[in-house]
């Protein structure tokens, strides 16, 4: 399997991604015993520091793991936990488990787009909330549920929703 | 310390979103204030399954049970119960039917009929501390199986106790075991599967948040009797207090040498790594999970090679998942013949069900196998919210089917739910009233599969979708009866061909709302008048081939 090469690691071009975080992200990788098969745990990693994974980021991890650049790709793009958009101040995550679903979630989502003006995955203009929509967040008996953050909001009616997002204003 | 109050609270993910870690805090700092430090102390548990409740608070021993304590009842709880020993009647549970308060958990309708194996210490112990897990029998079964028991006599245990798995495909545990151990390799791997993917599930997250250690006492027993020394745990970025109760276990069991070289003595050593998951459905499969231990894409591989023969970097692995785990060390501990006493002839031992939807009583509850679902939702669930009707309930989540009134009454195991056109799955439980559009619960789980759906093979990657789109067409009032033809052709075309399970249970939602609510389908169709076009009758033929195989 492959090893970390010692050769060219690769310089970031666009210079706006934070260098003590990729030196960071250098050193986490090295201090790992194999990097074989770790590549989701590098992403993870990778994710943490930047907030999400940009193309320089995936190159940067390519590079050092000697691995092609696609091959990082097809893994950041298979998973929904990896995001390659930077993500709003706070994230607003709309539980569309079927337990909220049929708790009337989806009426949830569809007044947040249209009081954030944005659509799912997309960031306000604001640059302060972003909208997602996620599986389950395994509090069934409170649907249905929105997360901001770490928050959760349980049995969320669409009247509250300007209430809880003015907290975030 | 020993005190004579103990203050249970729950800490599970449902109690914590409603504040039951302020009900924690202020607890403390009321007793503190009243100088009670050495009366009464406030232990944060598990989840106690009652999550409509929440947040729960249990007084031990003198078994008091209240239910939706706010930050502001602490003071009560304190000076009135603790203190001065008397129930505070307002938070107790008042039984609706009836209008009477219950005070005791073991009489309240909601766990009657429970019969708690696998969540066993969920809800009464700490599962931050080790000692307590070890007080209430906990690692027992390890020493037992490590000091008393051959590695063939474990096998045969846990095949003899009938326990399948609880993950979904319900496969015999022990057969998994013995096929493992079998293979002639110096490593093999045992890996615990708690990507938990099913929306609306949640027993796994829960017993991992409440009584880890359970899992990875079964994990042991499990590596020795396979013969592996490495255990690897996979579960859900997602689940972040789980994790940390996780690494907090698996620290506390190194320390404790229960995890580690030669474990009670013997030559048996074992550990365990944790991987995490980010976020993929299809990585519940267990080929899938592997190559997503691996670093790679979660992509399903073709089987055989089964991963007891051929698994993690190539190397015989055994994956079962949590609730799985959390059945064996009863299993070693009370005997096969205890655990095979439960349950239905095919099915034994216990089911955790995650009850969420539209019933009164939503949580999570674990009830013998063979009980039915009108006792699951009318008795433990309370019924329907809001005095609507009953319309039906879908168990296995996306790839399970939705079961209707006519079968309230059937035992529930693996083999009737599949008889019926639904399946167990994970154990997820979402109950629908009169008020649900079932073309449109069918649609909202094509669209969960659609996205879910690796891509790998053609059948799942493009029939999903274009399933999607035909019942989207319909839900907008724009389909006909060819499209319903298509849909049904495509259904059984993705179900017979598709490769992994993801694909060939991704159809259930609409075949069995075609079957149990044709009409509701029909009131979305334009020309019903003509129910019985061209189309109708080659997509007949198809589906007979189709199902034939």
């Amino acid at each position: 399997m492959t090893k970390p090469h010692e050769i060219d690691v690769y310089e970031p071009v666009e210079g706006e991604l934070p260098k003590e975080k990729f030196d960071e992200l250098e050193a986490f990788i090295n201090s790992l015993e194999s990097t074989d098969g770790a590549l989701i745990e590098i992403l993870h990693k990778a994710q943490n520091l930047f907030g999400y994974l940009p193309r320089d980021v995936q190159l940067f991890v390519a590079r050092k793991l000697g691995i092609p650049g696609a091959e990082v790709f097809g893994v950041v793009s298979f998973y929904s936990y990896f995001t390659t958009e930077p993500r709003g101040k706070h994230t607003i995550s709309v539980c569309m488990g079927t337990a909220c679903f049929v708790r009337g979630s989806d009426k949830i989502l569809e007044k947040l787009k249209e009081k954030l003006q944005v659509q799912v995955n997309e960031i306000t203009e604001d640059g302060l909330f972003t909208l997602k929509d996620i599986r389950c967040v395994g509090a069934c008996g409170l649907a249905p549920v929105i997360m901001i953050d770490d928050k959760v909001y349980g049995r969320v009616k669409e009247e509250e929703l300007d209430g809880i997002l003015d907290t975030y204003r | 310390m020993a005190t004579r109050s103990n203050i249970l609270v729950c800490g599970g993910t449902g109690c914590l979103a409603s504040e039951s870690d302020k009900v924690i805090k202020n607890l403390e700092l009321i007793i503190k204030a009243r100088g009670y430090e050495n009366e009464a102390r406030v232990i944060r548990t598990g989840c106690f399954g009652f999550c409509e409740k929440g947040p729960i608070v249990k007084i031990e021993p003198d078994n008091v049970f209240y239910v939706m304590v706010g930050p502001k009842d602490a003071k009560d709880i304190v000076d009135e119960h603790i203190i001065k020993g008397r129930t505070v009647d307002r938070l107790l549970y008042r039984e609706p039917k009836a209008n009477e308060i219950i005070n005791r958990q073991e009489d309240m309708p909601f766990y009657k009929k429970q019969l708690r194996v696998a969540l066993r210490n969920c809800g009464l112990i700490n599962p931050e501390d080790i000692l307590e897990y070890i007080a209430f029998g906990g690692y027992e079964a390890l020493g037992k199986a490590l000091t008393s028991m051959t590695r063939d006599q474990v096998v045969d245990e846990v095949k003899r106790s009938g326990l399948r798995g609880r993950g979904g495909g319900g496969f015999p545990t022990g057969i998994k075991w013995e096929v493992t151990k079998k293979q002639d390799d110096n490593e093999k791997f045992i890996i615990c599967n708690a990507d938990e993917g099913d929306p609306g599930a949640f027993m796994d997250r829960s017993i991992l948040e409440g009584d880890p250690h359970s899992v990875i006492e079964a994990m042991a027993i499990g590596g020795y009797a396979i013969g592996a020394s490495k255990g690897i745990i996979y579960i859900r970025a997602e689940y972040p207090l789980a994790i940390s109760r996780l690494n907090t276990a698996l620290n506390q069991a190194r320390e404790q040498g229960l995890l580690g070289k030669n474990i009670f003595g013997s030559d048996f050593s074992f550990d365990i790594n944790i991987k995490y998951g980010a976020g993929a459905f299809v990585c519940g499969e267990e080929t899938a999970l592997i190559n997503s231990c691996t670093g790679k894409r979660g992509e399903p591989n073709y089987k055989p090679p089964y991963p007891a023969e051929k698994g993690y970097w190539g190397h015989p692995t055994c994956v079962n998942n949590v609730e799985t785990f959390a059945n064996i060390p009863q299993i070693i501990t009370r005997g096969a013949d205890w655990f095979a006493s439960i349950g239905t002839e095919k099915s034994k031992g216990t089911k955790v069900f995650a009850l969420a939807g539209k019933v009164k009583n939503v949580g999570l509850v674990e009830v013998p196998m063979g009980i039915t679902f009108r006792e699951i939702i009318f008795d433990i669930g309370g019924g329907i919210q809001g005095g609507r009707k009953f319309k039906a309930v879908q168990t296995g989540g996306p790839s399970g089917g939705v079961i209707t009134e006519q079968y309230l009454d059937t035992p529930i195991d693996y083999d009737s739910l599949i008889s019926i056109g639904s399946m167990m799955g994970s154990g997820g439980m979402i109950v629908m009233d009169e008020t649900d559009n079932m073309v449109k619960i069918a649609k909202f789980y094509l669209e969960f599969t659609m996205d879910e759906s690796c891509g790998r093979c053609t059948p799942c990657r493009i029939g999903t979708k274009r399933m999607y789109e035909i019942l989207d067409k319909i839900t907008s009032g724009k389909g006909t009866m060819a499209d319903i033809d298509a849909l049904k052709q495509l259904a059984y075309m993705v179900k017979g061909s598709s490769l992994c399970g993801l694909g060939q249970t991704a159809p259930n939602p609409v075949i069995s709302t075609l079957k149990h609510f044709w009409e509701e389908y029909m009131a979305f169709i334009k020309d019903v008048d003509n129910p019985r076009g061209e189309g109708r009758h080659i997509a007949k033929n198809k589906i007979k081939f189709a199902t034939e195989k």
